[in-house]
């Protein structure tokens, strides 16, 4: 029996509150958001800016205050106007949260890997779970995110750039597998670039760990309708059965690390 | 109980998957055959790629969806490839591909280029937030609807030919005749209603990109269901109902109402692609409770009493 016909989810809208600048490039946005139970880490949001519309994922979830954060980064005509123009006391629209996030229970200890603003997806699990231990990942110390917000709540984190500006020098993928190495991690979880999740998916068969990854496609609906972010060979709706996927899950996705598919349904090779 | 051969087509159940829903990739489409469709419907695509309208393109409302894709699809030769991923599913879930064009010669070229590979076509002349020159611009006039129907039927001599038609005008039964006399070998009723809009109470903003949208969903099956009822008396040819299914209840109106066939879309946002196997579980119980030997029995009932 279906339960929601009548329920109306046009978009939320919502005034920034706090703004913080993360890098030159990132950007988070904080705003007021009933924080209900079932909001979990690795969901996502459908960001209007009033014109536009993109899927976010969930950078702050303050149950406390009843706060949600989104945090952007630099890579179109959207997120440039975002980072550029849009500040405390603007307006945005919110849809969602949408789809399944990480479901860490049960696992003994977490390494959880960020790229670049992939962090964001995954720095609500410190206030879910108290297992996790982090890798945040950029090109140069510039661009590493949330190196303040961490600082300011104790909370360790293995920096890493590609440079050595800051922290450990190489890719967050040579850092996770040096940490896999002596640490009893029972789960590799990540959000970053496609070809930095994908050699995270071969470290987990190589330590024959579980694997939780947050993947990225084009999005129209966030409902399950449109088709736009299926993913081959299984059809998986990202905004539904993901973001996040699990390890068997990955196993089955043949486009993973290899191409997607654009607004007309292109496909674009990585 | 629910087989039926129509078209041509051997069919384990009636509900096929809606034009424009989960129907971008062969992928999410062999998905929705696994999850039970007993036949899907491609979303619309024409010669060339589209990217469609800028999102908001799809929102959730009351009782269904407002939406303004725009007709976003790869172009045929993309589309081929997805179709030809599609071969080994088609003996037990036939595929139609649904087509739009702005010309007779662009419909003939894009049905050309994929006949091979598909069990029928779905004429899209009926897209409500298509840009002008497409989708209900043709499919709002008789005499363009006849042109562009009986050109795609002299061009295609053995693949089925549906054409789906909008409710946005005044009497659905005069396209509906104008297309069964081009030849049209079944009808698709109804695409979206409208358009419509909504606007976000707080600033006034329309909330779509492109203002307006087709209205799908729940809320539309009572105009579906006159759509299917008038026509049913009008024309000779099969019908395909569809309009805000999403129950076995819903199904038997449809059928009651004349349509041989049913086309599932919205309603899986409430459901998941498993909508299919509960409403055919549903309806067969519900048949064979009720005295029926085939699904096929029950078409065009509210007529006869």
């Amino acid at each position: 029996m279906i339960k929601n016909v009548y329920d109306d989810e046009v978009p939320k809208v919502v005034t920034i509150k706090e703004t913080v600048i993360e890098t030159p490039t990132v950007k988070t946005f904080i705003f007021p958001f009933e924080i209900t139970e079932d909001i979990h880490p690795g969901q996502f949001v459908m960001v209007w800016d009033l014109n536009n519309e993109k899927p976010m994922t969930i950078s702050v979830i303050d149950k406390k205050n009843n706060l949600m954060g989104i945090t952007v980064r630099k890579a179109g005509p959207f997120t440039e106007n975002m980072y550029e123009n849009m500040g405390v006391g603007d307006k945005i629209g919110i849809r969602g949260p949408y789809g399944h996030g990480y479901e860490l229970s049960g696992y003994k200890k977490v390494l959880a890997v960020g790229g670049g603003s992939g962090i964001a997806s995954l720095a609500p699990l410190l206030s879910f779970y108290d297992n996790v231990d982090l890798i945040s990942a950029a090109s140069t110390k510039d661009e590493l995110v949330f190196v303040e917000k961490f600082k300011k709540e104790n909370i360790q984190v293995h920096e890493c750039t590609d440079d050595g500006s800051y922290g450990f020098k190489g890719f967050s993928t040579e850092l996770a597998d040096e940490l896999l190495k002596t640490g009893d991690y029972d789960i590799i979880v990540g959000c970053g670039p496609e070809i930095m999740s994908y050699k995270l998916l071969e470290l987990s068969q190589k330590y024959d760990i579980d694997c939780q990854l947050a993947l990225d496609r084009y999005m129209k609906c966030g409902l399950g309708i449109c088709g736009q972010c299926c993913i081959d060979d299984t059809g998986y709706r990202v905004c539904v059965e993901g973001p996040v996927f699990d390890k068997e899950q990955l196993g089955q996705l043949s486009e993973f690390g290899k191409y997607r598919r654009d607004a007309a349904g292109s496909i674009v090779e990585y | 109980m629910l087989k039926s051969n129509i078209l041509g087509m051997n069919l384990k159940n009636p509900l096929f998957l809606a034009a424009g829903i989960l129907g971008t990739t062969a992928s999410s489409m062999k998905m929705v055959a696994r999850a039970g469709a007993g036949g899907i419907v491609t979303k619309s695509f024409s010669l060339e790629a589209n990217d469609g309208y800028e999102n908001p393109t799809i929102v959730k409302i009351e009782g269904g969806v407002i939406n303004s894709v725009g007709l976003a699809s790869p172009g045929v030769e993309a589309k081929k490839e997805e179709l030809i991923e599609l071969e080994d599913i088609r003996d037990e879930t036939p595929v139609i591909a649904s087509i739009y064009g702005d010309s007779e010669d662009v419909f003939c070229e894009v049905a050309q280029r994929t006949k091979d590979y598909v069990d029928a076509f779905e004429l899209n002349v009926s897209c409500p937030h298509a840009k002008c020159g497409f989708g209900s611009n043709i499919g709002e006039d008789p005499e363009m609807t006849y042109n562009i129907v009986s050109s795609v039927k002299d061009s295609i001599k053995d693949v089925p030919i549906i054409v789906k038609l909008t409710p946005n005008v005044t009497d659905i039964t005069e396209i509906a005749k104008a297309s069964q006399e081009a030849g049209a070998d079944a009808l698709t009723l109804i695409n979206s209603v409208g358009p419509g809009l909504r606007i976000d109470y707080q600033t006034g903003k329309p909330i779509l990109n492109n203002v307006l949208g087709g209205i799908a969903g729940p809320m539309i099956k009572p105009i579906a269901l006159k759509c299917v009822y008038n026509t049913y008396k009008t024309v000779d040819i099969p019908i395909f109902g569809v309009g805000g299914i999403k129950d076995y209840k819903d199904v038997l109106e449809f059928m009651y109402a004349g349509a041989s066939l049913l086309q599932i879309g919205t309603s899986i946002m409430y459901d998941g692609p498993e909508i299919f196997k509960n409403i055919t579980d549903d309806l067969s119980i519900f048949l064979e409770e009720n005295g029926y030997n085939n699904v096929t029995e029950i078409i065009g009932l509210s007529h006869e009493l």
